[in-house]
């Protein structure tokens, strides 16, 4: 049986054509054009209101474009967006995690709603953890954590599912010099991981990056 | 199927385990009640109440606690990322639908136990109707709790939340209210239970439960769009 992954086959990851976004009469995203291929990494550069944070949503089928033809994964959108469930890993402004639930519970609560097998689940959990430092604290609430440790679980949940792209908006943000580089390993490039990347830090971006795209210029 | 049954499990014990961490429903629900009773004591200046007048002030009331939840129910999807975390995952999304009403349904049959001894305790001469009251109460919170979890997405969505849930889900509970009622008002009679129509309005109610589970169902994913 055909998976959404195998149709893919040696067409790129991202393929935008004109792909525009408006919020009633503001344009947030204007014709964009774009074709990222497998593997690759993409720096979205750009000032505050360029419809960087707009592009990650639509690429991750949060948001539905206004016109233009967007093909991720395979998958046609907004069309085909269910097959894009499971294989996005995203990073966003907001963590995404209960701030009621510990680290191990939001964990294991995402790892539950990809699939993922509990004994399985318990393992990579444990490793993520570990590998960002927080294994101690694995069983507090995530309301006692300051915004970078919560940023570090929101670096796991992102990975925690192996996905195929994993779209990352400001990845560093509020993160200390060491747990940059920490969260840095984690989200960095692996085997068959497309990636992109929203960033303020220029060179950074640029050094990390295949490709880079210019909003709002 | 397992995977969606798995998940459902996963987020209604997400939602059970947070309630039970931070007690921001139950105690708000359960003290309401008794206020209300409380209120309608002096209010009717009556020690005891039957028939009738006794069934519209258990269902009117539990209804009224009822909506306390039903406002809450998705404030930490729409505050804490939830519904994206949804969005992401490679499941059906009526599983949040159904793990949702599943929680508002338990946090009723709670509501319940403390606010029908109460009711007893105020108001009747005995607890004889406490029995037959049961599969009318249940049947009544499955339907407060799947046209509740329906309604409650659609005010999460808007910037009048607090307003939008009561305002739309008072008028389709109305039929909820009739059929609840009248199963309840034979069951608190003076001299003790009557089935007169029982199983009629058991039977609305159940039609009730599972229309509105239905449409649900349906309308559920789309509700989840930006």
């Amino acid at each position: 049986m055909e998976t959404p992954a195998d149709a893919i086959g040696d067409e790129p990851a991202i393929s935008l054509e004109g792909m525009t976004r408006d919020f009633g009469d503001r344009p947030a995203l204007a014709g964009v054009d774009l074709e990222l291929g497998a593997g690759e990494t993409l720096a979205v550069l750009g000032p505050n209101g360029s419809g960087k944070t707009t592009l990650l949503r639509i690429l991750a089928g949060l948001l539905r474009p206004t016109a233009g033809e967007a093909v991720v994964l395979g998958a046609g959108l907004p069309a085909d967006t269910w097959k894009l469930r499971g294989r996005v890993g995203f990073l966003g402004h907001e963590p995404l995690l209960y701030r009621d639930l510990s680290p191990d519970e939001n964990l294991m609560l995402a790892a539950r709603l990809h699939g993922l097998e509990r004994e399985r689940a318990r393992r990579r959990i444990a490793e993520l953890l570990d590998r960002v430092g927080l294994t101690h604290r694995s069983r507090d609430r995530v309301a006692e954590f300051s915004a970078g440790m919560a940023q570090r679980v929101a670096a796991c949940r992102a990975v925690l599912h192996d996905p195929e792209l994993l779209l990352l908006d400001e990845p560093d943000s509020h993160l200390d010099p060491t747990a940059r580089e920490v969260v840095g390993e984690l989200l960095g490039p692996a085997p068959g991981r497309t990636r992109v990347i929203v960033s303020h830090q220029r060179e950074r971006a640029l050094a990390a990056s295949d490709a880079s795209l210019e909003l709002g210029t | 199927m397992r995977a969606s049954t798995d998940a459902y499990l996963a987020l209604l014990g997400k939602d059970l385990r947070v309630e039970l961490r931070t007690l921001r429903s139950l105690p708000a629900m359960a003290l309401f009640a008794v206020t209300t009773f409380v209120i309608f004591r002096f209010a009717l200046d009556r020690t005891d109440l039957e028939g009738g007048l006794a069934a519209g002030v258990l269902v009117t009331t539990l209804l009224f606690a009822a909506i306390l939840a039903i406002n809450r129910l998705f404030v930490t999807e729409r505050d804490e990322g939830g519904f994206e975390l949804i969005r992401l995952s490679p499941i059906d999304r009526t599983v949040l639908f159904a793990a949702k009403s599943s929680a508002l349904f338990i946090y009723l049959c709670a509501l319940e136990l403390v606010a029908v001894p109460v009711f007893t305790l105020f108001f009747l001469d005995s607890g004889a109707a406490m029995a037959p009251l049961i599969p009318v109460l249940l049947l009544a919170n499955a339907g407060l709790a799947v046209t509740g979890t329906l309604i409650s997405t659609i005010a999460t969505m808007s910037t009048a939340r607090d307003l939008l849930a009561p305002l739309i889900l008072l008028p389709l509970l109305v039929p909820l209210v009739i059929a609840a009622s009248g199963a309840s008002e034979p069951l608190l009679r003076a001299g003790g239970p009557e089935y007169e129509d029982f199983g009629r309005w058991l039977g609305v109610l159940g039609l009730y439960d599972s229309v509105f589970a239905l449409v649900g169902y349906a309308v559920f994913d789309f509700l989840l769009e930006d």
